[in-house]
């Protein structure tokens, strides 16, 4: 009983923690452009195909995983330079559908170069599990906590240290505002944008040993970490994390103890359930509408 | 707008559709044009919710799949008259949409995106899922409709009655735009506020178009499966829905023949594209994302605004 419900709960936080990134990311550009990001999925598929290709072509890991990170945060600041500027005063559906026109190129493109076969490589210290009361723990799953753990420290002091975090913040509670005190907004979307893709792509580059990966799995990961983030409460940092890790270990749950083959179903109606009884989210802010 | 010309749009539509059949060379464009019927008629739904009412549903495909599915199970599990299927389905359909609405538009902003792209992806789950009625990720083969006693079968046979339903789609549309209850749905999409404060119960306004959106969708999802004979269930995915948002974006928001415009230019898009062989996905999307960035009010309203005759775009 025990070894199976730790067993659910340890695949569910692993999941979790990737979901939480992708949520992180949304809610960056959110809270930068109002922008929903549907193709921030796509940064999590390119992060786990770009490590994989990058290690076909000989180089060590350490360098194919700065790569994997660094190019999504490159293909971010060229989205936002070349699509989302010049339509900044369009409606949100506007923005939304060119988003989705975004993730349609991505996902295009790595079909054509890298083929539609699902691929993975070898976890980052192995693959031995580990046993914890009776469960299994895989060592990529610490990877993936460990690393998930260190960027949200990282993006908190990042936002509550530094000026360019602040500067961010100043931008997302009052674009004009922040204009006025000399805050160059044009910049700030750009660091979102990159930043948004970047952690996207970690947590792909982080769970492609566990789960594979193939052209088409930004979709529903990308989906999912959109969820997290509602759950959390559009817009929270520590939101979208707790949404992320809540989302994941409510699916592992579902999967182990209802139905596997349900499994994607159940962030879909968690979200129904959080619009209908409590729409703000766990930590959303209770927002006051200027008319 | 004066009466006679406010069907002058009406009556060059109909002219078309009467005059199409003597240039339509096969079947295979027969079947093209039918296609693109049935997505306009069902963009037109969407559009009377996204351009009308401001509210934008990333889970439409989920109603046609409710209706498509409704005309493919009850027929062949169950021994329903096909039409009664279509209506059961249409109903299923038009009480989700209202359960769903209700709670839903009491709040703001993308949440019914939200909430309609979770309904669309459970709908799309569950075909998947319940195989022994559905087929599962095989699709299942459909009855064929009939009209007492005629069976409609064939390209040319299926063209008349869409194209008659199309019509009549487009004159409904019209009427209701012009109506108080379009006016009142204007007037929401200007300012939500200014609209309550005139009186304009907006919860209620918002619920009905919905409701009436979803009604419609499902409809058309009947005629697809009974068109085609078989349902799979891509007709319920997410892509599906978004194809459609897309219809109505790219034609125009608020604008009914844009509608229309939008799903002949979408529907042939995939057979235009055949030829660039893996490229599809790539060119679909940057053709999207050029589109919204450059014309972001959509084909119709931007054309209608540049060669514009009365500087007013045709509702």
């Amino acid at each position: 009983m025990l070894p199976q419900f730790l067993q659910f709960l340890f695949s569910g936080i692993t999941v979790g923690a990737t979901y939480a990134l992708a949520a992180l990311g949304f809610t960056l550009i959110y809270n930068a452009s109002n922008v929903i990001n549907f193709a921030q999925g796509e940064f999590i598929m390119l992060g786990g195909m770009l490590v994989f290709y990058f290690m076909q072509a000989g180089l060590p890991l350490p360098v194919a995983v700065a790569l994997a990170i660094a190019i999504p945060a490159v293909v971010g600041m060229l989205l936002e330079k070349l699509a989302i500027e010049p339509a900044r005063d369009a409606e949100v559906v506007t923005l939304i559908i060119i988003t989705i026109g975004a993730s349609l190129v991505i996902r295009g493109l790595i079909q054509i170069w890298l083929g539609k076969g699902a691929h993975s490589y070898p976890g980052f210290s192995g693959s031995d599990p580990i046993h914890i009361g009776g469960a299994t723990l895989l060592p990529q799953s610490l990877w993936v906590l460990g690393v998930t753990a260190l960027v949200v420290v990282a993006l908190w002091y990042f936002f509550s240290r530094t000026l360019a975090g602040k500067a961010i913040l100043a931008t997302s509670c009052n674009r004009l505002a922040a204009e006025l005190v000399g805050i160059n907004t044009q910049w700030v979307l750009l660091v979102s944008f990159a930043l948004s893709a970047a952690l996207g792509a970690i947590g792909g580059v982080l769970l492609t040993p566990i789960t594979l990966t193939s052209y088409d799995v930004g979709i529903m990961l990308g989906l999912k970490g959109f969820v997290a983030a509602v759950v959390g409460g559009l817009g929270s940092g520590l939101g979208a994390v707790l949404g992320g890790l809540l989302v994941g270990v409510i699916e592992a749950m579902a999967a182990g103890y209802i139905s596997s083959a349900y499994k994607d179903a159940v962030p879909f109606i968690l979200i129904l359930f959080i619009l209908f009884f409590m729409p703000r989210g766990i930590l959303g802010a209770q927002v006051t509408e200027r008319v | 707008m004066s009466g006679v010309r406010r069907h002058y749009s009406l009556m060059l539509l109909a002219a078309v559709l009467l005059l199409l059949p003597l240039v339509l060379p096969n079947n295979f464009y027969y079947d093209i044009v039918i296609r693109m019927a049935i997505n306009a008629i069902i963009a037109l739904g969407l559009n009377l919710l996204i351009g009308f009412a401001g509210q934008i549903s990333l889970g439409h495909a989920g109603f046609i799949g409710i209706g498509a599915y409704a005309s493919a199970i009850l027929p062949t599990h169950f021994g329903w008259h096909p039409l009664l299927a279509m209506a059961a389905g249409a109903a299923i359909a038009s009480s989700i949409a209202a359960i769903l609405a209700r709670p839903i538009f009491r709040l703001k902003g993308q949440y019914l995106a939200m909430a309609t792209l979770g309904m669309g992806i459970i709908i799309a789950i569950v075909i998947k899922n319940e195989a022994a009625y559905t087929g599962g990720p095989d699709g299942m083969p459909v009855a064929p409709i009939g009209l007492m006693g005629f069976e409609i079968a064939g390209e040319k046979q299926w063209y008349w009655v869409l194209a008659a339903t199309l019509l009549f789609s487009f004159w409904a549309a019209k009427n209701l735009i012009d109506s108080p209850f379009g006016r009142a749905l204007r007037a929401l999409h200007g300012s939500e506020v200014a609209a309550q404060v005139m009186g304009v119960d907006i919860v209620r306004y918002k619920v009905a178009i919905f409701v009436l959106s979803a009604f419609f969708a499902s409809l058309m999802g009947s005629v697809t499966a009974h068109y085609i004979g078989f349902v799979t269930p891509n007709i319920a995915d997410f892509f599906h829905s978004i194809e459609l948002v897309t219809m109505v974006v790219i034609g125009g928001m608020a604008s009914i023949y844009g509608s229309l415009i939008g799903a002949v230019l979408l529907t042939a898009l995939p057979q235009a594209l055949s030829t660039f062989e893996g490229w599809e996905t790539v060119v679909f999307g940057s053709i999207l994302m050029t589109c919204m960035i450059f014309m972001p009010k959509g084909l119709v309203p931007t054309l209608a605004a540049r060669f514009g005759r009365n500087g007013r775009e045709d509702p």
